[in-house]
């Protein structure tokens, strides 16, 4: 821990382990100058669960699963990006049909996770009408998944050298069908956000984060690029097939002709995404080719070439927060990978917080810890420790300040 | 700092090479190519030597300012692998160049310099190397814990494959200190 000096004015404030914003488990320590913050400490490592360590018991075909299993809302970046890195490693060429394939999934996944971001922040501000608009228009996405897949959230897609399922001719009117009704809904949630009084009032000019501090903290995702910083993996590498469509960098100044880097700016970026999303998928169907899915549909075969295989190799793959990286070192005469470090994008996106915070109120805890879509937490409850007086906020009560201060500046 | 100059693969390594010699001990150019039109990208791997590991970051930030995504670590027996997975050319379409720096060093002496000063986005993954390989990274500006809890046991390292690893703690749980 940290040692912290208290000074007259200054307190603590400790938010978490059960987090304001989000789902899962992180640790706030603020340092508060009546209601402004002064200093941010973060703590993780609450829901650690040694998933790398774990991979030292099964096969790369095993892994895949367990990598599906990191994360419920990106339950398709994981094992592709592990796949991928398999993939350099070993040397496997995936078909282009698979590669494809693989973009559909991708961008649907990526589609769900803004528009549930969408959803949790207008909850943050206290504008829970948008929480169940949103939310509802997700539920036609996760129909398309289990549509596509055969399960609304572990996908179960992935394999290495391709995809487990093709998508045939006769599935495509759906997928339109779900697409058009996102294009056609698509001014409304743009309305609903952008010109809303409420979401101006607490975004604008909230939780800025800096061209610099953006680029030095090594950022990531729609973070990194609300603040004018071009890094998308799927421009910046060549990838599946990403290189044969027409897509490129997309900032706020699209819209809005100017970079700002608060809160509002990541809420257009997500979107913009989800606009662009709409946009490749329509690509990729259009494009995609026939042959073959996967490179080595028989599992033992596929098995026995990575038991001989020797190599390390990188997978990269532009998740829905960001750049997700796993590295793999294979060893010969081995069915467990000798090494797999995983690398999700809100590692990246933990510092970016610390000049995001500073200077803002407690009220605006939750709004801007949730701007970067931190794949991690919720708050449950909060310690105020007031010198010797101890009293704890919880999840409500803290969500009513939220809601009290939308309230103040509306007046 | 939004204009940069568009380096290819090639020019990295000789970059690398002219500045460094000998002490780059390996390197290798990966070709991959991806979509219908098979356009090419490249990731290089290149092991350099101890000695020279925080001038060749040094000399890296002065080429271009990299992407740092992630530092990696392998238990290798008698040393431990870092490593450093850069990137660069960031907002040219199609020409990121991912580079992977090794660096090797002795169980007996794990120490390597901080790169916080030149990436200070580099904090977060020196913390977890120092908790989870026990290398020591000399001049951290934070050297707690980053996901381990205070509790762990001291010298329990578990990305370890040696005495050190976490085997002999799981058998054993029911002697692990509270």
């Amino acid at each position: 821990m940290k040692t912290q000096k208290t000074t007259k004015a200054t307190y603590q404030v400790p938010v978490g382990p059960i987090h304001p914003a989000l789902k899962e488990p992180v640790m706030f320590e603020f340092e508060i100058d009546g209601e402004r913050i002064v200093d941010v400490d973060v703590s993780l490592g609450h829901v650690h669960r040694s998933v790398e360590w774990a991979s030292r018991r099964r096969n790369s075909v095993q892994v895949l699963y367990l990598a599906e299993r990191i994360c419920g809302i990106c339950s398709y970046c994981h094992p592709i990006a592990f796949a991928r890195a398999v993939e350099n490693a070993v040397g496997i060429e995936v078909p282009d049909r698979g590669e494809y394939l693989r973009i559909i999934h991708g961008e649907l996944e990526r589609m769900c996770s803004h528009m549930l971001w969408a959803g949790v922040a207008a909850h943050e501000v206290g504008f829970d009408s948008v929480l169940f608009l949103t939310w509802q228009m997700r539920e036609k996405l996760l129909d398309l998944t289990e549509y596509l897949t055969g399960n609304r959230i572990t996908k179960g897609i992935t394999m290495i050298g391709g995809v487990r399922r093709d998508i045939t001719k006769d599935m495509f009117p759906k997928i339109f069908e779900t697409l058009n009704f996102f294009k056609d809904n698509f001014e409304k949630l743009r309305h609903v956000f952008l010109d809303d009084k409420t979401f101006k009032l607490r975004c604008q000019g909230a939780g800025i984060l800096t061209y610099e501090d953006a680029l030095k903290l090594c950022a990531v995702g729609p973070t990194t690029r609300a603040s004018g910083v071009k890094k998308d993996v799927r421009v910046d590498q060549p990838y599946f097939a990403y290189s044969d469509l027409d897509i490129d960098y997309i900032t706020p100044d699209a819209l809005t002709g100017e970079i700002n880097g608060d809160v509002y700016d990541r809420i257009i970026q997500r979107l913009l995404e989800v606009k662009q999303s709409i946009d490749i998928m329509e690509q990729t169907i259009d494009k995609m080719p026939s042959g073959e899915i996967v490179a080595e549909p028989k599992i033992p075969k596929l098995l026995s070439t990575l038991k001989k295989a020797e190599g390390e190799g990188i997978g990269l793959h532009e998740a829905p927060r960001g750049e997700v990286i796993h590295y793999v070192k294979l060893e010969a005469g081995s069915d467990n990978p000798y090494t797999w470090k995983v690398r999700a994008p809100t590692y990246n996106n933990i510092l970016p917080w610390i000049p995001m915070l500073k200077g803002e109120q407690i009220a605006d805890i939750p709004i801007v810890a949730a701007s970067t879509d931190p794949c991690m937490s919720c708050t449950n409850r909060v310690t105020i420790v007031d010198k010797e007086k101890k009293y704890m906020l919880n999840k409500e009560q803290l969500h009513r300040k939220s809601v009290e201060k939308t309230r103040r500046m509306m007046k | 700092m939004t204009d940069t100059k568009v380096l290819d693969a090639n020019s990295v390594v000789k970059s690398f090479k002219e500045e460094f010699k000998t002490k780059i001990k390996e390197s290798k150019i990966e070709k991959r190519s991806a979509g219908i039109k098979k356009i090419e990208y490249y990731h290089i791997w290149m092991k350099i030597d101890r000695s020279i590991f925080k001038k060749s970051i040094k000399h890296l930030c002065g080429i271009q300012f990299p992407h740092l995504a992630v530092v990696s670590g392998n238990d290798l027996g008698k040393t431990i692998e870092l490593i450093y997975h850069f990137s660069l050319n960031h907002g040219h379409k199609n020409k990121v160049v991912s580079l992977n720096i090794s660096v090797e060093i002795p169980k007996s002496n794990p120490t390597i310099e901080t790169i916080c000063d030149y990436i200070p986005g580099a904090l977060v993954t020196e913390r977890e190397k120092q908790e989870m390989l026990g290398v020591i990274v000399k001049g951290i500006p934070d050297s707690r814990r980053l996901f381990l809890p205070n509790d762990f046991p001291k010298n329990v390292y578990p990305w370890r494959r040696d005495e050190k690893g976490l085997d002999k703690m799981i058998r054993n749980l029911h002697e692990v200190k509270k």
